[in-house]
């Protein structure tokens, strides 16, 4: 576990946590700060979404506790998979769904009205707020759901896999708004199955695999050793415009048996 | 004109005319919930439960809003316990539960040969014997409805379209879903009498589904799924006079009628919005 922080947010402490029999996540550490960009990498039914949830408070972990700073304010991205495309919602009710506190009318206020729109405006999708959400491009899509967690004015945002099922495009664009929200002060913690398109250009990793396999910098957490450990796979990482990019390496059956076996 | 009018100039009748238009509206806002979340067999269900009630009800002679409410609460918590085994499925207990509890109504109904008559108007709705009574009980029950749905309009919108984000965005989720059982209920109880056990899953879901046909908004949905419930309960229960049918039946056709000539006007985009609220 790294080091006890001043700055820290919010900070998973030896958590574990299992659904009936089985466990999914085993003394599991993590800090969160003000000025992180976090992503948690791993693969399917490694953990992320249970840990995710648990830093965000909407689950409490069987074992272990989750401290965070009095007050925090945190901002949640569902998967866009999770979405119902169909339901009759406009750009301005999705963004003005979370905003609760003080209102006991449904029509926004004029404050309110402004706010979204200035959100809007901020994520470059202004001209959008009447429109169905399912009138939008991928990345429009996502960039409605950052609004409205942006909305409550969060000090970390939380993304569960951000960048699943969309094109390369969209997931250039979503990359690109993160960095610039980072940039303006905002803690990222993110899930992410992606390794090249999304994690190699993270500043800090955490590998999970029930347990934390690997945490640091891309270079120490995208390694052959880390990577065959946790997904039972032989893979290679070679380098690419000074990133790691990870490729699979197709060698016999016999071998992959045998990671899978020690997995 | 005066055979036009009756309606309006008798007493019960014009009790009658209250009761539908304000059921109609009552179910089609909560109608938008229930279709929503895909819990359109969930209103189906709790009626038929709520029927089972309402027979001992008139068996024993108890009050039917207590004896029906407490049956229903009741084949609530059944349909939760079995579940809990997790072999059988929440729709399968449902199944089991409302349908045995409708089944129990029926067989007492027909033994205790006093309440007999009755058991058509239950099932498809009757307006004769409407007193003031249900006019003021169906009154409440919509504007406490309308008054919970405005002030947590928010939090109920929320848990609808995304119900784990809501949870943890602070709303309480397990609150809003039980308050929405609730109106449901209530709204089951004070329909009862005139949409019928059998019709009012249909004024919960119809009203709600042409709204949506018409319009991409929640907000607007709400608005215009209440009113076009009102609007069938009204002109439903205008042609249930005049052409001697259950008034439930006359309702439910008018929202048909109203379904077929939206559904044909918005063509294909209307199929588009409507083929998930089924799959919901």
């Amino acid at each position: 576990m790294s080091p006890a922080r001043d700055d820290f947010l919010v900070r998973a402490i030896d958590v574990s946590h299992t659904f009936g029999e089985r466990a999914v996540l085993a003394g599991v550490s993590v800090e969160v700060g003000t000025a992180d960009l976090l992503g948690i990498v791993g693969p399917s039914g490694s953990g992320k979404t249970t840990l995710l949830r648990a830093l965000l408070g909407g689950l409490a972990p069987t074992m272990g506790r989750v401290e965070r700073r009095a007050g925090l304010r945190v901002g949640y991205v569902p998967q866009v998979e999770t979405v119902n495309w169909h339901f009759p919602v406009t750009v301005n009710e999705v963004v003005l769904m979370a905003r609760r506190k003080g209102r006991r009318w449904p029509g926004p206020t004029r404050a309110e009205r402004h706010e979204v729109a200035e959100t809007l405006d901020h994520l470059g999708i202004a001209e959008l707020g009447g429109r169905h959400i399912r009138d939008l491009s991928g990345g429009q899509q996502q960039r409605v759901f950052i609004a409205r967690a942006l909305l409550g004015r969060p000090e970390v945002l939380f993304l569960d896999e951000p960048t699943s099922g969309v094109d390369v495009r969209t997931r250039h664009e979503v990359l690109h708004l993160l960095g610039e929200l980072h940039d303006e002060g905002l803690a990222i913690v993110l899930s992410t199955h992606d390794l090249n398109g999304i994690a190699a250009h993270l500043p800090r990793l955490l590998c999970l695999n029930v347990r934390v396999a690997a945490e640091g910098s891309p270079r120490e957490v995208l390694t052959p050793a880390v990577l065959e450990e946790v997904y039972g796979a032989p893979m290679e990482v070679l380098e690419h415009a000074g990133m790691p990019l990870v490729v699979d390496r197709p060698d016999s059956r016999a071998e992959i048996r045998e990671l899978r076996r020690r997995a | 004109m005066h055979t036009l009018l009756e309606p309006f100039q008798l007493g019960f009748l014009r009790h009658a005319l209250i009761v539908c238009t304000v059921a109609g509206g009552l179910c089609g806002l909560l109608g938008v919930f229930v279709t929503l979340r895909g819990m359109s067999y969930i209103g189906h269900g709790l009626s038929h439960a709520i029927f089972g009630g309402a027979a001992i009800s008139a068996a024993v002679s108890v009050n039917f809003f207590a004896g029906a409410g407490l049956w229903g609460l009741a084949s609530g918590l059944a349909i939760s316990r079995v579940t809990k085994r997790r072999i059988i499925g929440s729709d399968a207990a449902i199944g089991v539960i409302t349908t045995a509890s409708f089944a129990f109504g029926v067989a007492l109904l027909g033994y205790y040969a006093r309440v007999k008559r009755s058991i058509d108007a239950t099932v498809f709705g009757s307006v004769l014997g409407v007193t003031r009574g249900d006019v003021v009980m169906v009154a409440i029950v919509a504007l406490f409805a309308a008054t919970v749905v405005v002030l947590g309009y928010r939090s109920f919108l929320f848990t609808t379209f995304d119900p784990e984000v809501a949870e943890v965005s602070g709303v309480n989720v397990g609150r809003v879903d039980a308050m929405l059982m609730l109106l449901l209920s209530f709204a089951i109880l004070a329909s009862m009498k005139v949409l019928g056990v059998t019709l009012i899953a249909a004024a919960l879901v119809v009203p709600a589904v042409v709204a949506r046909m018409l319009t991409n908004s929640f907000a607007r949905m709400l608005w215009l799924s209440s009113l076009i419930g009102a609007l069938c309960g009204l002109v439903g229960m205008y042609l249930s006079y005049h052409l001697d049918v259950s008034s439930g039946a006359t309702i439910v056709l008018v929202g048909f009628l109203l379904f077929a000539v939206v559904f044909a006007a918005t063509g294909r985009r209307g199929l588009r919005r409507t083929a998930v609220l089924d799959a919901a």
